[in-house]
């Protein structure tokens, strides 16, 4: 007691139940024990309601065959596979769509803020009006609009329209020529990797060069032929290992080749086309944050505009922008679970649509989507937080 | 909607207010002064609201045939409805009273799902609807075809049954409702769209051009449609089954709305019996002896629903076919009410 009271003679000795400490642990665990009963308690009572009504329960259903098809699989599945083997196609779906999305909102998200800040009347007016539009339509209205409105319009595929290079668009998707990787084809891959890294070290001395003289080396015609030029002449002396499956018009559709579904199509687009006026709003607000004192130092050192942007303003703003840019990719992985409305199969679609209905066992699917969007959502931000520490502002 | 439901599922079971509704389902909806029905939101001749909010439909009468019964009321129905992947949750959620939304009875739904069927109040089987430009003449000629289908039905099973089984391939669109599902089919999105004739022989009147379309011959699998009830509440079971028998009953005996009063002054004993005016089969199920002359008054005998709402003078145009009474070729039977 002394002690803790900074060494100053004891007080008089309070009785155990007046001690503050003692009874703020008290509460607590008071408190905690509450906590427990009530889940405790919901638990039970509905495991004991779900008996009672002769409603089936547990996992069970996870190894039992699903005898459903799914339009789009990542990995192999058929009708006879099972309702967990349902579970990862669907999740990989969701994560497929979500990725892709989110790389293509953050680019045209990037180029519509800073578009709307430009000093050219026309393209900031029209940066504006963008936002606007997408930023207040419901995004499910923005996905049936891409899905009927505009590839709903597509000729049917007797009439594709046929592309250069064996490549057929219509209502079923775009379908394309899928490489067929030779045997050889590996040695060509290795040589691209290792050329790639070899570049990455050119770079990082040029950096450092720079660092100590002032002066870049120029590395990039060195890195282009040899990313480019090694690889393929492997590739060629191999004998060209690869070839490619082109597909053929069948009686209903083309079969072969390898294909962008519409649904997949319009799920991306409509994602990133709406996340993408909320992040230009993020960049705008971030780079505004940047005082334009600042701008004028730059200029006032001879920068260009566009060297201006990205090496003093982007590199500041982006301070201001991360954390904005977190909860944006959040509501995008979440929204993607609008696909079984226009028929793409993400995990609410595959996992709480179909098997929920197969099986009737609401409480176990809805809690394993949701424990699945809580993990994913707690990964992103995990991810965005340590991004958001490495381009804090650096002292020196 | 179906976030919604099940988080009503989960907090509702978790708390316990479920118990309430599994029990004494009748003294619930005689103290609510109405039949809550789980509806379907839009399979014309079975189940759809018109622009006044007015349901029709073959499932609907039969709600309303069950209210005739205890209320001598048909009009004291309340419909939700309910896309195929929400309604066995909005069941045994309490949410409805009884579920009448062409739902397919099949084992794995009766054991499983906490329901149990009063019935089959429509025999009907799957089939595919293609494009006559296809000019495809069977279901056994789809193979590599792009089939859009309604999410979370006995369809979609049924529909990788039958490729399974043929060793054919094709490509699945699931889409989340049947007018989502439909309305790819109609612009193109797929070859065929696939779900029970009844619905087929309806969908097809939604599209933008009916005419382009033909039904193809081939049934691949058996849906008997009918009403359904939570397990565990015997009285109500039995109430929602003999509305079912009674209205078969009514057609037997040629006891029509029109007739009915006439029927009443007869002295045959298996008339007097089904009208009430003898024994108390009424009271029995707890309702009033004059239960069937309610229905009938209400709704009219199970010929009489039929014709109205998909019957060969109706747009639907579906011969009774199965759905004839024993006594003519059909499946239809009700067990004696003596």
């Amino acid at each position: 007691m002394s002690v803790v009271n900074g060494g100053r003679p004891s007080e008089a000795k309070v009785v155990f139940y007046n001690d503050p400490r003692i009874r703020s642990l008290f509460f607590q665990l008071v408190l905690l024990a509450l906590i427990v009963a009530l889940f405790w308690f919901a638990y039970d009572n509905t495991v004991a309601n779900l008996k009672k009504r002769n409603i089936a329960q547990g996992f069970g259903f996870w190894n039992v065959e699903a005898g459903f098809d799914i339009s789009q699989t990542l990995i192999s599945y058929s009708a006879a596979s099972s309702y967990g083997r349902a579970f990862w196609v669907g999740l990989l779906n969701t994560l497929l769509v979500s990725g892709v999305s989110i790389v293509l909102a953050t680019f045209l998200g990037v180029l519509i803020g800073i578009l709307r800040l430009s000093k050219n009347w026309l393209i900031a007016k029209l940066a504006t009006v963008y936002v606007e539009i997408f930023r207040n339509v419901p995004l499910l209205l923005i996905l049936y609009f891409w899905y009927r409105g505009v590839l709903g319009l597509l000729p049917e595929p007797r009439n594709s329209i046929i592309f250069p290079g064996h490549i057929l668009l219509n209502t079923r998707g775009l379908l394309m020529p899928r490489p067929v990787l030779g045997d050889d084809f590996t040695y060509p891959f290795i040589a691209f990797v290792l050329m790639v890294l070899i570049a990455i070290g050119l770079s990082v001395r040029a950096k450092r060069v720079q660092e100590r003289t002032g002066m870049r080396p120029k590395t990039g015609w060195l890195s282009f032929g040899l990313i480019v030029l090694v690889p393929s002449v492997i590739f060629i002396l191999l004998g060209a290992p690869l070839s490619f499956d082109i597909p053929v018009q069948g009686r209903f559709n083309a079969s072969g080749g390898m294909s962008l579904a519409p649904e997949f199509v319009s799920m991306v687009i409509g994602l990133t086309t709406y996340t993408a006026a909320f992040i230009a709003e993020n960049v705008r607000a971030g780079i505004l944050a940047i005082s334009k004192g600042q701008t004028e130092a730059a200029q006032s050192l001879g920068l260009s505009h566009a060297q201006t942007i990205r090496l003093v303003i982007m590199p500041q703003a982006l301070r201001v922008i991360v954390p904005l840019l977190n909860s944006e990719y959040l509501s995008l992985t979440k929204n993607s679970s609008l696909g079984v409305s226009i028929g793409y199969p993400d995990l609410v679609s595959v996992f709480t649509g179909t098997v929920l209905n197969q099986t009737g066992q609401a409480v176990e699917m809805v809690s394993v989507t949701m424990l699945v969007y809580l993990t994913l959502s707690l990964l992103t931000s995990g991810f965005m937080n340590w991004f958001n520490r490495r381009v804090a502002l650096v002292e020196r | 909607m179906k976030k919604i439901i099940a988080a009503a599922v989960v907090a509702a079971a978790s708390f316990g207010l479920v118990s309430a509704a599994s029990a004494g389902t009748l003294d619930n909806v005689k103290a609510k002064g109405q039949v809550v029905c789980g509806a379907n939101p839009g399979t014309a001749g079975f189940g759809v609201p018109d622009q006044k909010g007015n349901w029709t439909g073959l499932d609907v009468d039969y709600c309303r045939a069950i209210a005739a019964a205890i209320f001598n009321d048909p009009t004291k129905v309340k419909f939700v409805p309910l896309s195929s992947k929400d309604r066995f949750t909005a069941l045994a959620s309490g949410e409805v009273d009884v579920l009448i939304r062409n739902s397919t009875w099949t084992m794995s739904r009766e054991t499983t799902l906490g329901v149990i069927w009063a019935g089959v109040n429509f025999f009907d089987g799957q089939g595919f609807m293609v494009n006559k430009k296809l000019n495809v003449k069977s279901a056994k000629e789809l193979a590599g075809a792009t089939i859009c289908v309604q999410q979370g039905t006995t369809t979609e099973l049924n529909l990788a049954d039958f490729f399974r089984s043929n060793k054919m391939e094709y490509k699945v669109v699931t889409l989340g409702t049947s007018e989502e599902a439909l309305k790819a089919f109609d612009t193109g999105r797929c070859d065929a769209y696939t779900t029970d004739r009844s619905g087929l022989a309806a969908d097809r009147l939604s599209m933008s051009k009916p005419d382009d379309n033909v039904i193809l011959p081939e049934i691949i699998s058996k849906e008997p449609l009918g009403p359904l009830v939570r397990q565990g509440d015997d009285q109500w079971l039995n109430l929602v089954k003999w509305v079912h028998f009674a209205l078969l009953t009514a057609e037997e005996d040629g006891i029509t709305s029109k007739n009915v009063d006439e029927k009443l002054k007869s002295d045959d004993p298996e008339l007097k019996r089904v009208l009430g005016t003898e024994g108390k089969f009424g009271e029995s199920l707890g309702l009033s002896n004059a239960w069937v002359v309610q229905i009938v008054k209400g709704v009219g005998n199970y010929e009489e629903i039929f014709e109205r709402n998909v019957g060969p003078n109706t747009p639907i145009q579906l011969a009774r076919a199965s759905n004839a009474l024993w006594s003519k070729g059909g499946l239809q039977y009700a067990p004696p009410i003596r």
